[in-house]
């Protein structure tokens, strides 16, 4: 017996995020961690929760040990209830044959029975590896007024930028007329964040119809595809189905390679304040570490930084983010970088313009990174140098920049 | 932390010596005092409790226990909203409408919560007293040697001017406790109850409902200094660094401890955390002046000025050019620029404005009620 709910969220999660390289070796990407407490999947849930939606089903593929266990029972998020709740949905075995998810359409083809469960009206469709706040029962609300078939999400980009993303065309009613994934040369500075509501039985309908399109096309040998962006809208746009684009104003980041993964964190650190985590309005929530709070020393030099609790910091410390129980030994040095739950970074060593992952030890008088100006000419070699979870740097080693580190050294 | 243990109930006195820190316990019961940046008192028995394996656990209140039940709600941040056991907040009336005065009448009222457990032993423990400790080697030592009552005390320098609440133990030549002094007037090295005791469940049934026919309230004064009461009442020496809360200034003294790495080790323990109630606050940021030297600060604070040998709560913000030092700051202080502080605590949600000059003594700290506003 369940209860009727006007909206489901299904959550994206089984992505790998393959330029994260190291930092993502054992774990999937929305498990990987931000912001000094956070992952990136805490931003999706907590948002769900923020927004009054109480049932998400969290699809998980790739390394889920980290983020099944981070998810837990949902308790963090408010996600652990009676009716609903959270969900981690991994891909199954059933009486046709065990089958990983092929496709981002087809993880939520094979969940149709999770979410038929709660016989919604609609469905929320999530990335689990972007940075921003969002109500998303006020995109339900613009898709209902629209009596719309499907909304999405759109954020305006750069021009130069937009080629990078799936771009919308809109009429003036934001009305969506046609979709272009990377275009060469973008007739619209929409960009796509991902983020699709849809009245259920449309999505149900156009689901079971790309299946078993793309499952023709693959035993006839052609190609195929099951994917939300490329299969489900290209096909509703050829229906002439009601599509809406939804325009997001605010902070918005996606983080799928270690350069934005590390201007993430650095705009939490700016000036400008468009991501505000200090919201109590709008509270990010994430699994709490239990540790106690945070030690300043007496030789610690500390400014433009955020450090998380447990952290024991004695040297000095400058535009950079440290996560929960990090220590900081007296005479180390971190500037503009980002360091990863439980790390030691020991005396003499200097860490600027880097990502260094969890518990990993950075022994006495190691040099990682260098700042942009102190490389001279050739600034095209240039670029943030990442240390991968579990590893030791031994001491007196240089990690340059733009290097990736992934096992001791 | 061990596998349960369903043989051993705790039981929590919140609201023991709350007279000692008239400041502190107006609003809140002893359990509830903030303490070291993020924790309630409570936190630290609670949490000595679970990490031991012993997951049925009582509360009993007295005064003021809102706070305490804010703070605790179903128990699920220690891991104690259970099934089998759990927490329960004891509420301290008895079935003639009257609040408790001592250890025995108290046990009387919420007799029947302990008769419905299961456990074989029950452990006592107030919150005045800050230490980690495991209780599985307290209860085997108890079980060998037979004792009727094991009382869990620390080596430590005692004076008898200064410490108010302290009961000081002395021991016979076979290790048996032959006398129990309250506050006696003497100084050096001690035997200092810990005020935690591990007894049966069918004694102290026996002991409770003696006293109450007999209309005795205090355990202390009836049992433990009664020479004549036949019980067997050995002692467990605990190793480890305790902190006993008895009044304003051993409060900042033991907040001040904290900056201890010493201390902070003792306390906080990798396989043994200190549970407390989650907050969800961001992690600290540091503003572009910020200068910190020698401080504890909890998640949520917003700092651009200077903190020197001060313990700073969740969500405190501090404004450019203030300078704050050797202070405790209770959650959600707003103290504004160029301010000079120095020996304050400050109770929750405090308000200083601009350009205010504050300064306590390390022997007499300066105490803002909660809700002020300067």
């Amino acid at each position: 017996m369940y209860t009727k709910k006007k909206v489901v969220a299904m959550l994206l999660a089984g992505g790998q995020g393959s330029r994260l390289y190291a930092l993502t070796k054992n774990v999937a990407k929305p498990a990987v961690p931000y912001g000094g407490k956070y992952r990136l999947i805490d931003f999706p849930l907590s948002n769900c929760t923020n927004s009054g939606i109480d049932t998400v089903g969290v699809l998980t593929q790739y390394q889920p040990l980290v983020l099944n266990d981070y998810i837990g029972n949902g308790q963090p998020w408010d996600l652990d209830k009676m009716n609903g709740g959270v969900h981690v949905l991994p891909p199954y075995e059933s009486q046709a044959g065990a089958s990983w998810y092929e496709g981002t359409a087809n993880a939520i083809y094979q969940n149709m029975n999770f979410i038929r469960r709660y016989d919604p009206e609609y469905v929320v469709v999530l990335g689990g590896d972007h940075i921003y706040k969002m109500d998303y029962s006020k995109m339900v609300d613009f898709h209902i007024a629209n009596e719309a078939d499907c909304t999405i999400s759109v954020i305006n980009v750069p021009k130069a930028e937009a080629s990078r993303f799936g771009i919308m065309i809109c009429d003036e009613n934001n009305q969506v007329t046609d979709f272009v994934e990377k275009p060469k040369e973008p007739k619209s500075t929409l960009a796509s964040m991902g983020i699709y509501v849809f009245s259920w039985k449309k999505l149900e309908k156009y689901l079971i119809e790309n299946e078993n399109d793309a499952n023709a096309k693959r035993e006839r040998g052609e190609k195929w595809s099951k994917d939300f962006g490329k299969d489900i809208i290209t096909s509703m746009l050829r229906d002439k189905q009601r599509l809406f684009a939804y325009e997001f104003e605010g902070y918005w980041k996606d983080v799928g390679t270690l350069d934005s993964l590390w201007e993430a964190n650095m705009d939490l650190l700016g000036k400008d304040r468009s991501l505000d985590i200090h919201d109590k309005s709008w509270r990010i929530y994430s699994r709490s570490s239990y540790m106690p709070p945070q030690y300043i020393g007496n030789n610690a030099k500390v400014e433009n930084s955020m450090i998380a609790e447990g952290s024991v910091v004695d040297g000095s410390v400058d535009y950079s983010v440290l996560f929960a129980g990090v220590t900081i030994e007296e005479g180390a040095t971190v500037n503009y970088s980002i360091i990863m739950p439980g790390t030691i970074v020991k005396s003499g060593a200097v860490i600027e313009y880097a990502i260094v992952g969890s518990d990993c030890v950075i022994e006495n008088n190691v040099c990682i990174g260098k700042r942009p100006e102190q490389i001279g000419e050739n600034r095209d070699d240039w670029g943030i140098a990442a240390i991968g979870h579990n590893v030791t740097i031994s001491a007196g080693s240089v990690v340059e920049p733009s290097e990736l580190v992934g096992e001791n050294i | 932390m061990s596998s349960v243990n369903y043989n051993v109930l705790g039981l929590i006195f919140a609201s023991m010596h709350d007279g000692a820190l008239p400041e502190l316990t107006k609003h809140r019961t002893m359990g509830s005092i903030p303490f070291g940046g993020r924790y309630r008192l409570i936190d630290f028995p609670l949490s000595n409790f679970v990490n031991s394996g012993i997951s049925e656990v009582g509360v009993i209140t007295k005064a003021n226990y809102g706070s305490l039940m804010d703070h605790l709600g179903s128990g699920r941040d220690w891991d104690l909203a259970r099934k089998k056991g759990g927490l329960h907040l004891l509420p301290p009336y008895s079935q003639t409408g009257g609040i408790y005065e001592g250890r025995l009448d108290a046990l009387g009222n919420i007799w029947s919560y302990v008769e419905h457990s299961k456990a074989q032993y029950v452990i006592l423990s107030n919150c005045d007293v800050v230490t980690t400790i495991d209780f599985n080697p307290v209860l085997r030592q108890h079980k060998q040697t037979n004792a009727d009552i094991t009382l869990i005390y620390s080596k430590g320098n005692y004076d008898g001017d200064i410490n108010t609440n302290t009961t000081i133990l002395q021991f016979d030549d076979e290790n048996v406790i032959n006398d129990v002094l309250v506050a006696p007037k003497i100084k050096g090295e001690c035997n200092q109850w810990l005020e935690m005791l591990i007894i049966s469940r069918d004694l102290l049934k026996k002991i409770v409902f003696d006293a109450d026919s007999r209309n005795k309230v205090s355990f202390t004064r009836e049992i433990l200094q009664n020479k004549d009461c036949g019980y067997k009442i050995m002692g467990y020496e605990h190793k480890e660094l305790f902190m006993r809360i008895d009044s304003a200034i051993s409060y900042h003294a033991a907040n001040m401890m904290l900056l201890n790495a010493e201390t902070r080790n003792a306390l906080f323990k990798y396989k043994t955390p200190v549970y407390t109630k989650v907050g969800d606050n961001p992690p600290v940021k540091y503003g572009i002046e910020a200068n910190i030297k020698n401080s504890l600060i909890a998640d949520g604070c917003i700092i651009e000025g200077t903190v020197e040998n001060s313990v700073l709560f969740r969500g405190v913000k501090v404004g450019k050019g203030t300078v704050i030092k050797n202070s405790v700051i209770m959650q959600g202080a707003v103290i504004g620029q160029n301010c000079t502080i120095s020996s304050l605590i400050t109770d929750k949600n405090v308000e200083i404005r601009d350009d205010q000059i504050m300064n306590g003594s390390e022997t007499y700290p300066i105490f803002i009620n909660k809700n002020g506003n300067i």
